[in-house]
């Protein structure tokens, strides 16, 4: 058998094995038999999987609700679900959460009093830069300018 | 003239949040709970090791109490547990335990090692009203006055600080 022929078929049989191997290995290293949860539809499960991404896990602050594997989290996930199956909005659901936990647990606080600063900070923090940026700039052209006026004279 | 002084204006002011920001940091983990100033979510849960005898709120709402959130798996728990004895026995404030996502062999068994000096102990085995609650973690603990009205709130250990500062003050109103 010539190397090159050895070497393919190597390749081949590898990933033949990989492949069969991989839904393995992406359910292994977890460990946990969490039952898998059944949808209504395939709309629940997307709301689902949108407002485990928003809410936070108070547990372990900053992860969110989708990704954290505290206790606590796993059952207002369950939560969750069972709100989606109850028929409950989006609206119903997430202010279920902030009344008890408040605005906390969302990843994106709602644009009021005593989050104005988080809001507005980065914007004006950047139009600070973009002003200091451009007085800089518009100086030292102006001193160059001069120096060349200068030079020329 | 003014320009030379910006990055030391700057300097300063991030000085400043900064310093402020390490000031905070030690409480950075508690969260203020929304349910202050609003009624005890109403609950129906049975006594510790009694799982018959199930209470609501209008049996314990009456006069202020403070509601210990407890699990025996819970260490800081103990380190608060002195202090928590300390306050029913004086005499000044109703103190009910709420044991939180606990086996009831354990806590039974951790009532009788640290001592129960609770008038009564509620069992949250699921941990569900837990949640009504807004209850993170363990120990919390909720002042309710004599309406039924969480006035406070401690996340962690209620320390003779807490007591002397937060609790006590709170209920000679």
């Amino acid at each position: 058998m010539s190397p090159v022929k050895t070497i393919f078929r190597g390749t081949a049989l590898l990933l033949t094995i990989l492949a069969l191997a991989s839904p393995l290995l992406a359910q292994g290293p977890r460990g946990e038999s969490k039952e898998p949860l059944v949808f209504e539809s395939a709309e629940h499960e997307e709301r689902y999987k949108e407002m485990t991404l928003e809410l936070r896990c108070l547990v372990c602050q900053n992860q969110n609700l989708a990704d954290s594997d505290a206790p606590l989290a796993q059952q207002l996930r369950g939560e969750i679900f069972d709100m989606l199956q109850d028929g409950k909005s989006d609206e119903e659901i997430i202010s279920f959460m902030v009344e008890r936990y408040g605005d906390f647990v969302l990843y994106r606080p709602p644009v009021q009093g005593n989050t104005l600063v988080l809001w507005v900070m980065p914007i004006a923090i950047l139009l600070i830069g973009a002003i200091t940026v451009a007085f800089t700039v518009r100086n030292r052209s102006r001193k160059l300018a001069a120096a060349q006026n200068k030079e020329n004279n | 003239m003014i320009g030379r002084f910006v990055p030391v204006i700057l300097f300063l002011a991030l000085g400043v949040l900064l310093a402020v920001g390490l000031k905070i940091a030690d409480h950075k983990t508690e969260i203020p709970s929304p349910l202050i100033g609003k009624p005890l979510p109403p609950f129906e849960l049975p006594v510790l090791g009694q799982p018959d005898n199930v209470l609501t709120n209008d049996d314990l709402v009456g006069t202020p109490f403070l509601l210990n959130v407890w699990a025996s798996w819970c260490p800081t728990c103990r380190i608060e547990h002195p202090f928590i004895e300390e306050l029913a026995e004086s005499g000044a404030l109703r103190v009910v335990g709420f044991n939180y996502k606990d086996e009831l062999d354990d806590a039974q068994a951790w009532l009788a090692r640290f001592g129960d000096p609770y008038e009564i102990t509620l069992q949250d085995y699921s941990g569900r009203y837990a949640i009504d609650l807004g209850v993170y973690a363990a120990p919390e603990s909720f002042l309710v006055d004599a309406n039924g009205t969480i006035i406070f709130k401690q996340i962690g250990a209620v320390t003779p600080e807490v007591i002397r500062n937060e609790i006590l003050p709170r209920i000679r109103k």
